[in-house]
């Protein structure tokens, strides 16, 4: 009987300092669902979800809290995705998916005032206070957020060009004929 | 000895339409009034232009330079001016324009001096694939890739066998085979320079046995270079032997690893026409400035082969091979089965560019109505990667390509067999192209999200830092104020007696400085 209490007391000792060392050694940082569903999101930071950012959303989602349909950047392939990641029902999308859009300064005009440099979420923009700006197009995820911003309405929105690098076979459209009725 | 032959699976006996073509010589055509050169011929990092507009350049003077490992220059084909460097029409299944280096000719046809190599057997293999860089050649073939590079099995990589194609299995397309017939000396000189840049151990040149004129001349020229070591073989007239991989299998029985290259089980392929082009690079030093091209098809006036310089509008070209009899259906660049349709006649003839094709309406067969897969399998059994077609074209029509790569997507060579004989007329090699290039498209978009995101959070740490170095000051500065808030002249004569020491340190050191010298 002893004997007994004393062995399972022992056990438990052990394996309750394996799990307190686990748990201090394997440490997750934050809730792995929100990497994946932060991996999915198409980083634009440009908070067309409601959310400050893509982070923030991809938070929301994991919470419960908020839909994965608001993500107009990522069209409905993220929605898709997102779906198929969470096992939730895939909705059509809120919003109205744009095509891709890069920022351009027009630098005659640029008065140097650093707002869009302030708004910029991935620091695409170059300039400094009463100096020229302009945009790192590489770089920029066409967010527009650095359109309102700007006092003198110098940032336009400029569709993504395409070139032969980044071009896409388009979907093939199969071309219905309907038969010609003759006449018997 | 002869050689035991392999076969690979599936594939297609084609209407050869080789005749019309191949019963003329090669003409050679002269320089037309503008050379329209791209900077990107080839697989990879385009090349950089290195002339300026109204610089007068001559025939081999570069005027792109390679950028990166995998690049190649471009050369002017003949003397002019350089009136432009700006985006023309380009041939691409885009129809986009690319960057192009324009060239009024002036006639002249003045070259630079081209320093030949004689003693290449003597060098170094890494100074033949620099001069073969330098070049500028790539696989004639079609795929264009920088052949230095295929030269470059790299250090620890032993070259089994070379294997030289002269398969050209593509229906109407006869360049390599006039090229074998008329020029196989030059051939069989490239291909003895690229043994050597190679240090392969066997060399095979397989010419389909549709060809056996360019056979029968590469045999002579054989004996005539008097390397015994060389094996030439017919192998069967199937499309796609021209395939490398294809090639591979019928020659070795060796199958290249999926997504593998070919040097993974010791083996290189290199094209007839590139030997040529290598043997020329290396014994008279002339870069890659011209090519040999088929202008056929049933609206051709006379169907045969020219030499072209690379940048000759195909609209000269097609003047220059005695114009169209008749309106054409449309224009392709490259043969039936895998060419590129035209959209425009003024894009120029490229270091890739084998065959214009100019059919008369009907000629290419006319495209039932597209119906629905009845799974018959006719496409498996066509395909010779040995594919699921079928499967491969569910799974990308409904866009869903995880599947698609799960059913080896990216092993497609596009050789379109499955499309010529599916039964409910599908465009089934188009799907693939779809998806081969949406999945290019979303990695690359994935590459740039990774990109924002890590800046974004770079920047969120940094604004966070910011702060935070803020706050410190600000608590710093009311803790300092508490102390000394009587008398804020106080903390004033500190500020100056603390600058008054700074510069003085400041002079100190200079003076230490001014010592020391």
């Amino acid at each position: 009987m002893l004997t007994a209490i004393v062995v399972f007391a022992l056990l438990a000792a052990a394996f309750g300092l394996l799990l307190g060392f686990a748990a201090v050694r394997f440490r997750v940082e934050s809730d792995p669902i929100v990497e994946k569903i932060d991996a999915i999101l198409p980083q634009t930071q440009c908070g067309q979800c409601g959310f400050p950012g893509c982070r923030p959303y991809a938070e929301a989602i994991a919470a419960g809290e908020a839909d994965i349909n608001k993500c107009p950047p990522g069209g409905e392939a993220v929605a898709l995705a997102l779906a198929d990641l969470l096992g939730r029902d895939p909705q059509p999308l809120e919003g109205e998916a744009k095509a891709k859009m890069v920022a351009a300064i027009d630098e005659n005009t640029c008065i140097g005032c650093t707002l869009c440099l302030q708004a910029c979420p991935v620091d695409a923009i170059v300039g400094a206070a009463k100096q020229m700006h302009t945009v790192i197009s590489s770089e920029c995820t066409g967010c527009e957020l650095c359109v309102a911003p700007c006092p003198v309405d110098c940032i336009r929105m400029e569709p993504v060009r395409e070139d032969i690098g980044t071009w896409k076979w388009p979907y093939p459209v199969i071309k219905v004929t309907p038969k010609k009725v003759t006449e018997a | 000895m002869t050689r035991i032959l392999h076969t690979f699976h599936g594939g297609l006996h084609l209407p050869e339409h080789k005749s019309e073509s191949n019963s003329r010589p090669i003409a050679v055509a002269p320089v037309p009034r503008v050379l329209v050169i791209p900077v990107q011929q080839h697989i990879g990092q385009p090349a950089k232009p290195v002339v300026q507009v109204g610089e007068r350049v001559l025939k081999g003077q570069m005027i792109a330079q390679a950028e990166g490992y995998v690049s190649v220059p471009a050369h002017a084909s003949s003397s002019g001016v350089v009136v432009a460097i700006e985006e023309r029409p380009v041939p691409h299944p885009s129809g986009l324009n690319a960057l192009c280096v324009v060239i009024e000719t002036d006639g002249r046809d003045e070259a630079v001096d081209f320093v030949p190599m004689p003693e290449w057997l003597k060098e170094d293999p890494s100074h033949l694939r620099n001069r073969v860089r330098d070049a500028g050649i790539v696989g004639l073939g079609g795929a264009g890739f920088p052949s230095y590079v295929k030269l470059n099995p790299g250090p620890r990589t032993v070259v089994d066998t070379l294997i030289i194609n002269g398969a050209e299995c593509e229906p109407y397309i006869t360049a390599d085979d006039m090229l074998m017939r008329e020029r196989a000396d030059e051939v069989i000189g490239g291909v003895r320079i690229m043994i050597h840049a190679l240090q392969a151990g066997n060399c095979v040149i397989a010419v389909e046995d549709n060809k056996p004129e360019a056979f029968a001349a590469l045999g002579e020229a054989l004996q005539r270079s008097g390397r015994s070591d060389i094996e030439l073989v017919q192998v069967p007239t199937r499309y796609p032997t021209g395939g490398e991989k294809q090639l591979i299998k019928v020659i070795t029985g060796k199958e290249v690893p999926s997504a593998g290259l070919p040097v993974a089980i010791g083996v290189v392929v290199q094209n007839v026409a590139t030997a040529a082009a290598v043997y020329r690079a290396i014994e008279q030093g002339e870069p890659l400035i011209s090519r040999i091209v088929t202008v056929t098809g049933g609206a051709v006036a006379t169907p045969h082969n020219l030499e072209v310089r690379i940048g000759t509008p195909v609209a000269d070209l097609l003047e220059f091979a005695g114009g169209l009899k008749s309106e054409p259906e449309r224009l392709v660049l490259g043969g039936p089965m895998m060419g590129i349709r035209l959209q425009s006649r003024e894009v120029p003839i490229t270091k890739t560019a084998g065959c214009v094709l100019a059919p008369v309406p009907g000629e290419l067969g006319e495209r039932g109505p597209t119906r629905a897969c009845i799974r018959c399998g006719a496409c498996a059994e066509a395909c010779p990667v040995s594919l699921l077609p079928q499967q491969l074209y569910w799974h990308s029509r409904a866009k869903d390509f995880d599947k698609a790569q799960d059913y080896k997507l990216f092993d497609c060579i596009e050789c379109g067999c499955c499309t010529y004989v599916c039964p409910s007329n599908l465009p089934l090699v188009q799907f693939f192209r779809f998806a081969k290039t949406s999945v290019w498209a979303q990695e690359r978009e994935k590459k740039k999200a990774d990109r924002a995101r890590e800046r974004h959070e770079f920047r969120q740490a940094r604004i966070e830092a910011e702060k935070a170095e803020r706050e410190a000051r600000l608590k710093k500065k009311a803790a300092a104020d508490a102390q000394g808030a009587a008398s804020p002249d106080d903390a004033k004569k500190a500020a100056i007696q603390a600058a008054l020491e700074r510069a003085k340190a400041k002079k100190a050191a200079a003076a230490a400085g001014d010592g020391e010298q």
